[in-house]
């Protein structure tokens, strides 16, 4: 029983922080209709700016997911201003310039941070478990789960309710009227990139006590966030919570209980809905 | 025709007495190592150059292909020939599965779904440890003596990969100038009249895809041949990122370009390597510098330039409208 409960609670946690990652992944994938290759990369990067930022505060856990998230949104703005925007039309270039970055970034976090795995303090106050009806509930993963449903809720309030997400979905869904109705799409552009990088990078920091900051987290969490985007659709915020949920239970109780065939395990959905809805449960077809 | 042979000829003659001019068996190994991932990007042209289709997860047919043939020779007892014959299979196999999936989407969703396919190709191979070994990767006793030649020295199996390679340049060869090649090309420019004018579209890439695994799975037993190991770095996002970074760099969708694009990052691969560790950061910065000066690669490059210098017009202007 106590297994159950603790995986359960692992899979919420997994995917909300995978709802942070993909969630930025896909409305990037959406508006800019590039896949930004160095949102793993990005992850990584919050969650080691995160623990620095930590150790430069005197060890409060909000200072460091700010410091994480602040810290990958500059760089995302940056790589999207000064960078990215040169290529524009070049969708391919992009995607190859994401993918150079996402080395980059995972080589210098490894110069600057060092090879071996970095732990990330949780608030002291939540450090013990919940006792309840005679089982142990780790409260930390309940805190992953409350701030990823807050920023759902956030997000969705900004899209559906404010004249930016209205500009947003617009242009998310046919670009060109959105320019010939005269919104600035690529300021929407930077503000997206940066909104997408601040939440992988501050969701790099609130996994960090569960995950901890190691080399190779980039690439452990990339695909994942492809899988997710590939299940919930691209630009849908609704595909990336169902899908990131989906994905966090499969996921981690594959891991738990056939360590050696997560990854199988983690092909099967993503093959189903490839053959049966190729554009996702929640998008329009991938362009 | 002439001056095709000539070329031809000529570049017979050279890959043949380069091992004279370096003498070392360290150079010799390196241009072994060079041919095998040239025929890597050759095959992965075929799907990003003439097809139009960037992959990124080419090192699932790569790796999966060496990987089929350590496990067959080690756990299975096949005998080197049917490993090699079984190992190619399985690797194309793969590719016609995996092009199944990929061309449900075009474009960057192609793209991503080649890479997350890849990455959980990767993960099998890191994970499962008990098919695959894990980390520690598989080892391969000894190389096959194909009709009977010893190919455990440099020497010679520098001319064993010089031959597989010329035989697969030749069928490349033939094949893009083919009626497919021409077809391939014209999905890749212009798929919604070559829709109207009757073509099966999505047949003709996954054909194209198959074809590029099946190339792929040729290379990848070649890789586990010169190594005699494979390990889960083989399958790596580093790995399909850095052929695809060979095929581009030199210019998609010639024949000319992969080679090139091969030799380059396997040179500076290997210099860089013995003097620092941080190749990855520069095959980060070739992937951005190259995407942004050269983008159409080195051979496309320095052919306008030629053209420019010598005069001439241009054959014909590469019509692009949507």
């Amino acid at each position: 029983m106590q297994f159950w409960v603790i995986q359960t609670l692992n899979s919420f946690a997994l995917g909300g922080l995978l709802f942070l990652l993909s969630s930025g992944f896909s409305l990037i994938f959406g508006l800019m209709r590039v896949p930004n290759l160095a949102h793993g990369a990005f992850f990584m990067l919050g969650a080691y700016v995160g623990v620095s930022t930590m150790g430069q505060v005197g060890g409060n856990f909000w200072l460091g997911v700010l410091g994480g998230g602040l810290g990958v949104a500059v760089l995302g703005g940056l790589l999207e201003r000064f960078i990215l925007r040169r290529l524009a039309g070049n969708e391919q270039g992009q995607v190859l310039v994401t993918l150079g970055f996402a080395f980059i970034i995972a080589d210098m976090c490894l110069v600057a941070w060092g090879g071996d795995p970095i732990p990330v303090p949780a608030p002291s106050y939540v450090n013990r478990p919940l006792f309840f009806a005679g089982l142990a509930f780790p409260t930390y993963r309940f805190v992953v789960l409350g701030v990823a449903i807050a920023m759902a809720v956030i997000l969705h309030i900004v899209m559906d309710r404010t004249r930016l997400g209205a500009m947003i979905r617009a242009g998310v869904d046919d670009m060109q009227m959105a320019r010939g109705i005269g919104i600035r799409v690529s300021r929407l552009f930077t503000i997206v990139f940066c909104l997408g990088a601040a939440l992988a990078g501050a969701g790099g920091v609130l996994g960090g006590p569960i995950t901890s900051a190691y080399p190779g987290l980039d690439s452990d969490m990339l695909p994942l966030a492809l899988v997710v985007v590939i299940l919930g659709g691209v630009g849908s915020l609704l595909g990336a919570f169902v899908g990131s949920f989906a994905i966090g239970f499969i996921y981690n109780f594959g891991i738990a209980l056939f360590p050696d065939l997560a990854y199988v395990i983690l092909f099967l959905p993503m093959v189903l809905v490839l053959v049966w809805r190729p554009q996702g449960l929640f998008g329009r077809m991938l362009r | 025709m002439s001056r095709t042979l000539a070329t031809v000829a000529a570049l017979g003659v050279a890959l043949a007495a380069l091992p004279w001019l370096l003498g070392n068996d360290f150079y010799v190994n390196l241009s072994s190592q060079i041919l095998i991932y040239a025929l890597f990007a050759l095959s992965i042209n075929l799907l990003s150059g003439y097809a139009g289709l960037t992959s990124l997860g080419h090192a699932a047919y790569f790796g999966g292909a060496a990987y089929a043939c350590a496990w067959l020779i080690n756990r299975a007892g096949f005998d080197q020939a049917s490993a090699a014959v079984a190992a190619v299979l399985f690797g194309t196999a793969l590719a016609a599965v995996f092009g199944v999936l990929s061309l449900r989407a075009s474009g960057l969703g192609f793209l991503m779904i080649t890479l997350a396919l890849g990455q959980i190709v990767w993960g099998i191979a890191y994970r499962w440890v008990e098919l695959t070994g894990g980390d520690n990767g598989m080892r391969l006793g000894a190389r096959p003596a194909p009709l009977g030649v010893d190919i455990s020295r440099p020497l010679p199996f520098y001319y064993f990969t010089a031959v597989v390679l010329g035989i697969a340049l030749y069928c490349l060869w033939r094949l893009a100038r083919s009626p497919f090649g021409a077809s391939l090309r014209g999905t890749r420019d212009q798929p919604r009249r070559m829709r109207m004018l009757g073509h099966h579209v999505w047949l003709v890439q996954w054909i194209a895809f198959v074809m590029s695994g099946f190339w792929a799975s040729i290379a990848g037993v070649l890789f586990v041949y010169y190594n005699q190991f494979v390990s889960p770095i083989t399958l790596s996002l580093q790995q399909s990122a850095e052929v695809l970074l060979m095929s581009i760099l030199g210019g998609a969708g010639t024949l000319a370009g992969p080679i090139v694009g091969a030799i380059v990052i396997t040179l500076v691969k290997n210099v860089v390597s013995s003097y620092l560790d941080r190749w990855n950061t520069l095959l980060g910065v070739i992937f951005v510098v190259s995407v942004i000066f050269m983008p159409d690669g080195i051979v496309p490059g320095s052919l306008r330039l030629w053209r420019r210098l010598t005069g001439a017009a241009s054959p014909k202007g590469a019509a692009k409208t949507p």
